[in-house]
């Protein structure tokens, strides 16, 4: 159990660098996921912090000793893997004793802990089965017992559910979040799933292109989101982003419709300036079936493009300037396509980023 | 009309059979008929200079005599150690080769196709070519070894016992270590990296991981390339009957360069059958060893029952 602090990490393979200079502390015993489209360096970082790739340039230390040139086996830290990757040849009860019997413990402790791990991932009924005949849910459970029984500084995982269905998936969160607060460890999770993220994480690292984004707790991520990237990543359905043009105190968009800049960003835009307007589909309700929040809001009538029936809510597509928008029907009823709705806007929950730069106005 | 039943080639029952026909005409002609022959022949006296002796039935008489004959158990031992020596050695020297040429980056499949250079000649040459090379009077070894002045003499390699068998393996090696290579490769090239990178993140070494995990996942195909390998050394002959005949004074003699002299060269057809149904058991033995081993190597990874 230890933080684990990455320093101007560099990673290149050849002349492409793919990771561009990162710095990222991890506390004892937090939860970060590195989330990103693929490409964006979240393996190639999680894979040098476990040693599997060469470090560039920059340095990683776990505890407070710096592991650039030490081998994976001497780091302690364990791995689950997209594809399991469990030892074919050998039971599973092998399998999660494995790590202990190399580094050589006894064999009454080796037998102790494989139990604990068992016990606490249900895997008591499969311990003499290969895994050949487990299915995917049980070789994912597998590898995360492999992994809690050596006792590690650390737990890396590498999108560890992206291989199970949807229904198994959810429920393997689910278990990885209890599998946490049991044991109590140090999690660099790494995952393309924004969901993932924001449902297991501490703290959010998102990625892109080999740059972090943004770093922050999944309700600072989701809520003030640094740059249109962010915005339009996390969440789901994702922000709608619309472009407009700052003009007498009021966001206008090409289309002529205009709404009040939210009073607490007023100060932060400047006449005539290029913005994009940011709007999550929460926020964007038919009146009437909205989630009132009682803050600062304005009204626009929009036709209504395609209803999406989800049961407790219901996805409404709609244009605003020619640019596609999502807004969202609570307590729904039957839409017809083309039928015009009066929407409210929540400005208290809007965001406004700069056109040029994309960074949100709020941040400097 | 009444309906008249068509004639049997015709009806569906048969079709078949008579489609297979041509296929079972061939195996019987060209694989059971011989069999049966041979094996009615190794209860027979039958020379070949006198062909009355085929219906000179003795009985057990030819199997008696091979368990009374030393040549031939001698004969026997030394092809199980043969075997035993060749397949381990090229086994080993396979492996070695496999991962070192897993291990480079480029030039792999340039690599691979010198590898099967040796395997495109003919047996009898590569006999030819290392008896040239071991030749004690005028073979390039004891040259070289006398030129750099390692040897003062003339090293007697095709004479001596031990350095006759030495020469023969060699030249077996160094025929065939590229089956094992090339198979080996194989299954290193199909083997899945995340399996040994979880063993390097469970704390295993480079031999650790070889050992507990990459071995492991090669067996099958160890166990393949050593089931082809065994039956190809056990009825060796070529290489030994051009490098030495089974000679000096059978010191080489393996089971079918003896076989070969009994039916042949002394045309004791009936004899030298006997005797090749007591070696096939041999053949039987290790071919049903390995493929037992085999399926017990393949039952983890999924594949035969």
């Amino acid at each position: 159990m230890a933080e684990i602090s990455l320093q101007n990490v560099v990673k290149r393979y050849g002349k492409t660098e793919v990771v561009h200079g990162i710095n990222l502390d991890i506390a004892h015993n937090e939860f970060v996921v590195l989330v990103g489209p693929s490409g964006c360096g979240k393996s190639t970082t999680l894979r040098m912090i476990a040693g599997l790739e060469d470090i560039t340039d920059g340095s990683v230390s776990i505890g407070s000793e710096v592991v650039n040139d030490l081998p994976p086996r001497k780091r302690n830290i364990s791995m689950v893997f997209q594809n399991y990757a469990l030892y074919p040849h050998m039971s599973v009860r092998e399998n999660l004793g494995f790590g202990l019997k190399i580094a050589k413990q006894s064999e009454a402790e080796i037998t102790q802990r494989v139990n604990e791990a068992a016990d606490i991932l249900g895997l008591d009924e499969l311990m003499d089965r290969t895994p050949a005949e487990l299915s995917g849910g049980q070789r994912q459970r597998v590898a995360m017992g492999r992994a809690i029984v050596r006792h590690p500084e650390a737990f890396l995982f590498d999108e560890p559910l992206s291989n199970l269905d949807a229904k198994l998936r959810v429920q393997m969160r689910t278990e990885i979040k209890k599998l946490h607060q049991t044991v109590k460890t140090t999690v660099v999770y790494v995952t393309h799933d924004q969901v993932e993220a924001m449902t297991l994480a501490d703290r959010i690292v998102v990625m892109k292109d080999g740059y972090i984004e943004q770093v922050g707790t999944p309700m600072q991520v989701f809520n003030h989101p640094v740059n249109t990237f962010v915005a339009s990543f996390i969440g789901s359905p994702p922000m709608n982003l619309l472009p407009a043009v700052i003009r007498d105190g009021a966001v206008v968009f090409s289309d002529g419709n205009t709404l009040p800049v939210p009073a607490r960003l007023k100060d932060l835009v400047s006449e005539g300036q290029k913005v994009i307007f940011g709007l999550r589909a929460d926020d964007l309700t038919p009146v009437g079936h909205g989630i009132t929040s009682g803050g600062e809001s304005a009204q626009l009538t929009l036709d209504i493009v395609l209803s999406e029936p989800l049961g407790t809510e219901t996805i409404l597509y709609t244009t605003i300037a020619g640019n596609e928008a999502q807004g969202k029907m609570f307590g729904p009823r039957d839409v017809a396509p083309g039928e015009s709705m009066t929407f409210d806007v929540a400005l208290d929950k809007a965001h406004i980023f700069d056109a040029a730069t994309g960074a949100s106005v709020r941040v400097h | 009309m009444a309906n008249k039943r068509p004639p049997f080639w015709q009806r569906e029952k048969y079709t078949p059979y008579l489609l297979l026909l041509p296929a079972i005409l061939t195996i019987l002609f060209v694989v059971l008929l011989p069999l049966i022959f041979s094996l009615y022949t190794s209860f027979t006296g039958y020379r070949l200079i006198r062909p009355e002796t085929l219906w000179q039935w003795v009985g057990l008489r030819n199997y008696q005599r091979i368990f009374n004959d030393g040549d031939f158990w001698v004969a026997f031992g030394r092809t199980i150690l043969f075997l035993t020596i060749a397949l381990n050695l090229e086994f080993l020297l396979g492996l070695g080769i496999a991962l070192l040429i897993n291990k480079i980056t480029w030039g792999q499949r340039t690599l691979r196709t010198i590898m099967m250079f040796p395997m495109m000649f003919s047996p009898i040459l590569v006999g030819y070519q290392f008896k040239f090379v071991f030749n004690d009077n005028i073979g390039i070894l004891n040259n070289a070894l006398q030129a750099l002045g390692l040897s003062d003499g003339a090293i007697p390699w095709l004479v001596d016992e031990f350095l006759a068998n030495f020469a023969i393996i060699f030249a077996e090696v160094w025929m065939s270590t590229s089956v094992f290579a090339i198979l080996l490769l194989a299954g290193l090239f199909a083997m899945p990296r995340d399996p040994l990178e979880a063993a390097k993140v469970d704390g295993c070494n480079s031999w650790q991981v070889f050992r507990h995990i990459t071995l492991p996942f090669l067996m099958p195909f160890v166990f393949i390339a050593m089931t082809i390998r065994s039956l190809d050394v056990a009825r060796a002959y070529d290489i030994v009957d051009v490098m030495t005949g089974g000679g000096p004074a059978g010191r080489t003699e393996l089971l079918w360069t003896l076989i070969a002299r009994t039916g042949y060269d002394n045309a004791r057809m009936g004899q030298a059958n006997a005797m090749a149904y007591v070696s096939i058991l041999l053949s039987i033995a290790f071919t049903y060893y390995f493929f037992t081993k085999l399926l017990a190597a393949r039952k983890y990874m999924g594949g035969a029952e």
